[in-house]
């Protein structure tokens, strides 16, 4: 199973092993990671699920859709070329290895 | 009514009347029966099929291909029979047409937009609470569900003279008319003329104030992104959906806390509980506890046929009640974070409004746990029967300060 790595705001790194389909957003909240909340449960409408993808990693993943680009501008942290709503990033054996870190805040 | 569809015999039979007024004031033990009979059921008392666990209410209500919304999502086939209003263009259509209306109402109601509200719904939700200490003993459903919404949302879609009984008495006759021909429905109809009245001339960009949500969906139309009528349609439907939902959920709140007195107790202590704590309330008591979807094609559901034009009843309050899904599914546990509940639905006609409503709550149930040491019951609580919103009448309440 494809392995990622949260980093959280003050550092502490946590390595999770999830299912391929599962979503970034997922996987923090069904292992009650802290900092990803994931309010709307993965239908684009809270931006509540904001990472900043580790920049190795950013080529890697599929491209945004044009309702995440939007959905991006109400996230609560401030938002960089790496930030990515963690809804739409499905794991797959392909991302193994992916690190993303959780913003300051999502409200 | 339908044409009868046949329906394949192997699919379980429920002869419930999920309608019952009985029932719809306290659906739990449909929800059991429905969960218990199968992962699809024919309810022959109305020639519909129906989903209450979670796997496959989730899967027919999120694929919008198979199971429509164009059909109308209540009990009317609209491809049989005339709707009583033009049909919602953003509730009752499929993409594309959805896809273009629905971009203009998630921009009007985006975290970003609605986060320009929260300090005045902070402001309310103070003067309110403030309010009901005084009271000390009130009901809780016209003092507090009831009040707070009206006093903010009326305000932030701009209308400049709001009525509470035109606007509750809308979403109910929304909600009622999803049902069949009972006497709910028949009753909801009955003072419709002038409410239909008040509701369109209130839809017409000269009744909208700027700067509110209907006048951001009227730039939507300056901008060409819709036309002017379809703007007034789309403020139709923040009338119909935006009311008695938030007071349904606000009184399910209020229910909540004051039978879990821990749980209120925990919400004192950590404040920032708040918006998850709504998100339980809403997964234990859902103010839409059904939403009907048409077949529009045959397919099947678990392994059981579905035929081309079936209604099949998703009953969203069974499934955020589905013990497989969620364990101890019963208990009201505000630590709980119920990711992935289907009270605001889910999919791509998931609740537009869903970002307004937890803004109202939290700033309600922020608002009480600073000033409100204890909610108790002082009386039994009355449930008001809707053929799908699922809501307090009355909550005799007691309030005690900190």
């Amino acid at each position: 199973m494809p392995k990622i790595t949260y980093r959280s705001a003050d550092g502490e790194e946590t390595t999770l092993e999830l299912r391929a389909g599962t979503s970034v957003m997922e996987g923090a909240v069904t292992n009650g990671l802290d900092g990803i909340v994931g309010e709307c449960g993965g239908s684009l409408m809270c931006a509540t699920c904001h990472v900043y993808v580790a920049a190795d990693d950013v080529g890697r993943l599929p491209p945004k859709s044009e309702v995440e680009e939007e959905m991006l501008e109400s996230a609560a942290a401030g938002i960089r070329p790496t930030s990515r709503l963690s809804c739409q990033i499905k794991m797959t054996d392909e991302l193994d290895g992916l690190v993303v870190e959780i913003p300051e805040s999502q409200y | 009514m339908n044409a009868q569809t046949q329906f394949a015999p192997e699919i379980p039979v429920l002869d419930l009347d999920p309608f019952d007024e009985d029932v719809l004031r306290g659906p739990e033990t449909y929800y059991e029966a429905l969960r218990a009979a199968g992962p699809i059921v024919h309810l022959s008392r109305y020639g519909v099929l129906a989903c209450g666990r979670y796997s496959e209410t989730q899967e027919v209500f999120s694929d919008w291909e198979r199971f429509v919304s164009s059909r109308g999502v209540g009990v009317s086939d609209f491809k049989l029979e005339k709707p009583w209003r033009p049909p919602s263009i953003i509730l009752e259509v499929d993409p594309p047409a959805h896809t273009r209306t629905r971009t203009v109402m998630t921009r009007a109601m985006s975290p970003k937009a609605v986060s320009a509200l929260r300090e005045q719904f902070r402001i309310e939700a103070e003067a309110l609470v403030e309010r009901l200490l005084d009271l000390r003993e009130f009901d809780a459903v016209s003092e507090l569900a009831e009040r707070f919404p009206l006093s903010v949302f009326p305000k932030a879609v701009g209308l400049s003279d709001p009525d509470r009984d035109m606007l509750l008495g809308y979403g109910s006759l929304v909600f009622n008319a999803l049902g069949p021909e009972n006497d709910l429905r028949r009753r909801a109809f009955e003072n419709a003329a002038e409410i239909n009245a008040w509701i369109a001339h209130h839809c017409d960009r000269s009744a909208l104030t700027p700067g509110g949500f209907g006048d951001t969906i009227y730039q939507a139309a300056d901008n060409g992104d819709l036309t002017e009528q379809e703007a007034s349609m789309l403020v139709r439907s923040l009338l119909s959906a935006g009311v008695d939902t938030t007071v349904a959920g606000i009184g399910a709140a209020a229910f909540c806390f004051a039978t879990n007195p821990g749980q209120y107790a925990d919400l004192v202590a950590n404040p920032a509980l708040a918006r998850q704590a709504f998100e339980e309330v809403l997964r234990c008591i859902s103010p839409v506890h059904a939403f009907f979807r048409t077949a529009n094609c045959d397919t099947e559901v678990a392994g059981f046929a579905v035929p081309d034009g079936a209604k099949i009843h998703c009953c969203l309050g069974a499934a955020n009640l589905d013990p497989e899904k969620w364990p101890e599914a019963g208990k009201f546990d505000i630590r709980r974070r119920p990711v992935g509940h289907l009270a605001f639905g889910t999919g791509v006609h998931g609740c537009v409004g869903q970002t307004v409503a937890r803004q109202e709550a939290e700033a309600v149930l922020t608002a009480l746990a600073a000033r409100v040491a204890a909610i108790e019951l002082t009386g039994e609580p009355v449930w008001r029967p809707n053929n799908a919103l699922r809501s307090l009448d009355r909550l005799p309440v007691r309030l005690s300060p900190r």
